[in-house]
């Protein structure tokens, strides 16, 4: 059957359209082929809360809807297919996955399918922005359709130029074979199948049994330039004469220089060209980055206060407290109940590239490379503060290295825009490691208070009341809000945050009545969402609850979560990850198992983890390092709906248990007097190959819809819940203070907060091996 | 300013900059040469990981004025030379394994992997979890379990 899947008289089919262009070119509008997301089907006892019906992704999904704009796949002369999405790519994976769907859906090997990113796009609004775990779940139809059809035009200029019906032409790993054994390599008819006019065309999609690449495990299309170094990140472009640029800064967060009094010295230095004041910092240009962290070493600039001076953990730990408000669930007058209160502390998100961007500004004109995951807003705010109209201003963007939340901003671009204005000249301007942890991007320290009622095997109410220092959504989240809002089952009156809180959150469990809400204190911190905006910290402290309340109960923790559980993909993954893993097994004496189960994102998760509390693992001694309890092992069951890549969805998994490892156990940031202590990787501990479980299991649920859930981020929040668990079940109490060793001697001596930038070894010779 | 030069992935490069520039803006700065990273400047990363004269070293942190005209340094990109093929075997390990997510950290962590073998091998070992323990490099993508199968496997075939 040559149109073997494609036949389904009565299947829904998709609009495209054929675009003038010297080769065959296909748009598709992203209105006319938003798809719906298969929403679980929950059978609730407890009403469901927001986030059940409505969640970010949708909402994300929606807001799309209302403006649209052409997004092409493109079929080349030389037999491969191109396509710029606009989205970033940080390291999820997100380019292999839509290059999987074109090559999928045009019957092309992958290895011919090309994948660029976008410049900035204004005229595609909302669709041009990276976060919340959307892009596979927007991109997912919109793609497909584009390249079906561009697959349906190539037979069919087959079947004319042979004389043939199209339904005697196959197409298969870039070629087109005719009945009489007649072939067209995909590039052959590249040109003779391009459009002269627009015209709209519409094609079905495969269906999931027919795929042949989507669904099947794929490496990296970019692994290969990886492995040999010619993947190129922001700081690697070779853009003429953008010469190194870093930034002196402020001894506290946002401070702001006032005079620098000894600019001639800092010019004077080798390599040095160029001095610029910035909002927050002093800019200094030089041929080399090694020249500009020896001039912070030298420049002396007076600074001016910045905007948390004098705060540090404590003060701001008690202003979060007092900011709890009163619980209000009425409890019913014989019912026991599980009250306690957690503290998460600041952490950082940053990737392990520091923050970099280029920017070649002229008189009326700017070009700007950076990685941004909202690059039309950074767009639109980079040419108002130069004065220049926002189409005068080109923003590339570029794969990151790591993104975890930091690249939805574009501080580092607007930086590096105002300081080649001020120089007149390129630059490249990159962020210093201790500029990173001590000025950059932070997720807030919370508090959560959590009260869980219980009679005669009942739970009666769960009430979580979330407090944290305020997170900023300042990039492109709020107008999504924005143009959704009619939508919303929300109430009224909430903030953004606590908007995107009640759409993110939600107790998975029949606990009767359930309130779980936001409050937040406005610290001007530099704030943002870190790989997931609250999940991580929710989940914890709502695990450690579920744990207590099983145990008051008598139950076992699963046992437990299997009997309350709402959702029947969620309970699935539970009970597979209790048999995989083993739960319940014999374990030695200061070693225990903990589980815990998360949806969001339309995708459901359980994770399993061993922890190793004994004394010979706590106190491993490794220099300049955090050691402390080891996780051994982890077991990832994860439901996503429908796995577009296997593979990649895999290491989505391992990469978000490494990352609830650190939140846990071992990352976070310490306050003092307005400025993070932590300065190197040596000082934020991420987890490292010590503390690193030798075994994670991923097991991928059989597919449980047609579409993809969002799943860069699905992972870390019940990992870090599962390490929690796992680590009371191992000593006896509960944890409340995350991560557990925040609260202990500083593991470190803290860099001092001038100069901003530490000078580099030079002892690198003495410790090769 | 002096002239600098080293043998750099097989060739004999100069180069006239300051004596104190560490050799990783060298590279990346003045010779264009980007597969060591820059993560930290503080020899605590690791993502800027090469070789010199076969042994893993971090360039952030050794002074271009400190390496002489006869010491050969090789980069990401000069790696597979060393094997005589396309791809060193470790190279081809972490394709097979899938290992990288950015990528941002994996040349270094390749460098690493290649010298900690080495290491092994001569000394008539083989690489055990504590050996693995012992890299410093940091995956701030989380990759640690799918590289510690690639070194194992790359090991191997070096
Ligand atoms: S950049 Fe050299 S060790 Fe981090
Ligand atoms: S792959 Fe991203 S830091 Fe290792």
């Amino acid at each position: 059957m040559p149109e073997h899947g494609r036949s389904n008289v009565g299947r829904r089919r998709f609009l495209g359209y054929l675009i003038a262009a010297p080769t065959l070119a296909v748009a598709v509008d992203w209105t006319a082929t938003q798809f719906d997301p298969q929403r679980a089907d929950a059978s609730v006892v407890t009403p469901p809360q927001p986030e059940d019906i409505y969640d970010l992704g949708d909402m994300q999904n929606d807001a799309a809807a209302p403006t649209s704009g052409l997004i092409t796949v493109t079929v080349n002369s030389d037999g491969t297919a191109s396509f710029a999405v606009p989205r970033a790519e940080v390291g999820q994976g997100m380019t292999t996955a839509i290059a999987m769907m074109v090559a999928e859906e045009l019957d092309l090997g992958l290895d011919k399918v090309s994948i660029t990113l976008a410049d900035a796009r204004p005229e595609l609004e909302m669709n041009q922005l990276t976060g919340g775990s959307n892009s596979m779940r927007s991109m997912y139809t919109p793609v497909r359709t584009a390249a079906a059809i561009a697959r349906q035009r190539l037979v069919a200029t087959a079947a004319a130029k042979w004389g043939v019906s199209a339904g005697q032409v196959t197409a298969a790993n870039g070629v087109l074979s005719g009945p009489g054994g007649q072939t067209f390599s995909f590039g052959e008819l590249a040109e003779a199948a391009a459009a002269n006019t627009v015209s709209s065309v519409t094609a079905v999609l495969k269906q999931r049994p027919d795929f042949k690449i989507l669904g099947t495990p794929q490496g990296r299309i970019d692994a290969r330039d990886i492995v040999t170094g010619k993947k190129q990140f922001t700081m690697d472009l070779q853009i003429p004469n953008a010469l190194p640029t870093m930034v002196a800064r402020p001894p506290t967060i946002n401070g702001v220089p006032r005079s620098v009094n000894n600019e001639s010295a800092v010019l004077a230095m080798p390599g040095v060209t160029d001095v610029a004041m910035l909002p927050n910092g002093v800019a200094i240009r030089a041929a080399t980055q090694g020249q500009c962290i020896d001039a912070i070493q030298v420049i002396d600039v007076t600074w001016g206060p910045g905007t948390v001076d004098g705060l540090s953990d404590d003060t701001i730990e008690s202003q979060l407290t007092a900011a709890l408000p009163a619980l209000t669930t009425p409890v019913e007058l014989l019912a026991q109940t599980v009250k306690a209160d957690f503290f998460f502390a600041f952490a950082s998100n940053s990737p392990l590239e520091p923050d970099c961007a280029i920017a070649d500004v002229r008189g009326d004109s700017a070009e700007i490379w950076g990685c941004l995951k909202v690059p039309i807003v950074a767009q639109g705010e980079i040419a108002s503060s130069l004065g220049l109209p926002q189409s005068a201003v080109t923003v590339h963007v570029t794969e990151g290295g790591g993104s975890f939340g930091r690249h939805l901003f574009h501080d580092t671009a607007a930086e590096a825009a105002l300081a080649s204005q001020k120089m007149g000249k390129p630059v490249k301007l990159c962020w210093s490691r201790p500029d990173v942890f001590r000025q950059g991007r932070v997720h807030p320290m919370s508090v959560s208070r959590v009260q869980a009622s219980y009679l005669a095997g009942n739970v009666l109410t769960y009430e979580q009341r979330h407090t944290s220092v305020q997170t900023d959504f300042g990039h492109g989240l709020g107008e999504m809000i924005t143009a959704t809002a009619d939508k919303l089952p929300v109430a009224g009156g909430l903030t953004m945050s606590q908007t995107i809180f009640e759409l993110t959150e939600s107790s998975p469990y029949n606990f009767g009545v359930t309130n779980q809400s936001l409050n937040e204190v406005n610290l001007q911190f530099n704030t943002g969402s870190m790989r997931n905006i609250y999940s991580p910290n929710v989940v914890t402290a709502q695990e450690l609850v579920v744990d207590q309340l099983a145990a008051k109960m008598g139950k076992d923790p699963v046992s437990f979560r299997q009997a309350f559980i709402k959702d029947s993909r969620l309970l699935a993954v539970l009970n597979k990850a209790a048999s995989a893993g083993g739960w319940g097994k014999s374990m030695p004496s200061g070693t225990a198992q903990g589980i815990a189960v998360h949806s969001e994102y339309q995708g459901a998760i359980a994770v399993l983890v061993e922890i190793d509390c004994t004394p010979a693992t706590v106190n491993r001694q490794v220099a300049d390092a955090v050691t402390g309890p080891r996780v051994t092992k982890a077991t990832v069951v994860v439901d996503p709906g429908f796995a577009i890549n296997p593979t990649g969805l895999e290491a989505q998994m391992i990469g978000g248990v490494e990352d609830g490892i650190a939140l846990a156990l071992t990352s976070s940031l310490h306050i003092k007097d307005g400025l993070p202590l932590e300065a190197s990787w040596d000082n934020y501990f991420y987890t490292r190959e010590w503390n690193t479980p030798a075994e994670i299991d991923v097991i991928i649920m059989p597919a449980t819809s047609d579409s993809p859930s969002g799943a860069g981020e699905l992972g870390v929040a019940p990992a870090m819940a599962a390490v929690a668990c796992a680590y009371a079940r191992a000593n006896g109490s509960m944890p409340t203070r995350f991560p557990i060793n925040h609260d202990a001697k500083l593991a470190f001596t803290p860099y001092p907060a001038e100069p901003s930038s530490v000078q580099s070894p030079t002892d690198g010779l003495d410790h090769t091996f | 300013m002096a002239t600098y030069s080293f043998i750099l992935n097989g060739k004999q490069v100069s180069v006239d900059t300051d004596g104190s520039v560490r050799l990783l803006w060298v590279l990346r700065d003045l010779l264009g040469v980007t597969g060591p990273k820059y993560g930290c400047g503080l020899d605590v990363c690791k993502a800027c990981t090469s070789h010199i004269n076969g042994k893993a070293f971090n360039p952030c942190s050794v002074q271009v004025q400190d390496i002489k005209s006869t010491d050969q340094i090789t980069t990401i990109e000069g790696l597979p030379a060393t094997a005589n093929a396309d791809l060193h075997p470790m190279q081809q390990a972490w394709l097979d394994n899938d290992v990288a997510q950015c990528g941002y950290c994996q040349p270094g962590q390749i460098m690493a992997a290649v010298a900690l073998v080495k290491e092994a091998q001569a000394n008539g070992t083989t690489i055990t979890d504590a050996d693995l323990d012992g890299l410093r490099n940091i995956c701030r993508c989380g990759t640690y379990v799918r590289l510690r199968q690639a070194i194992q496997d790359g090991a191997q075939n070096m």
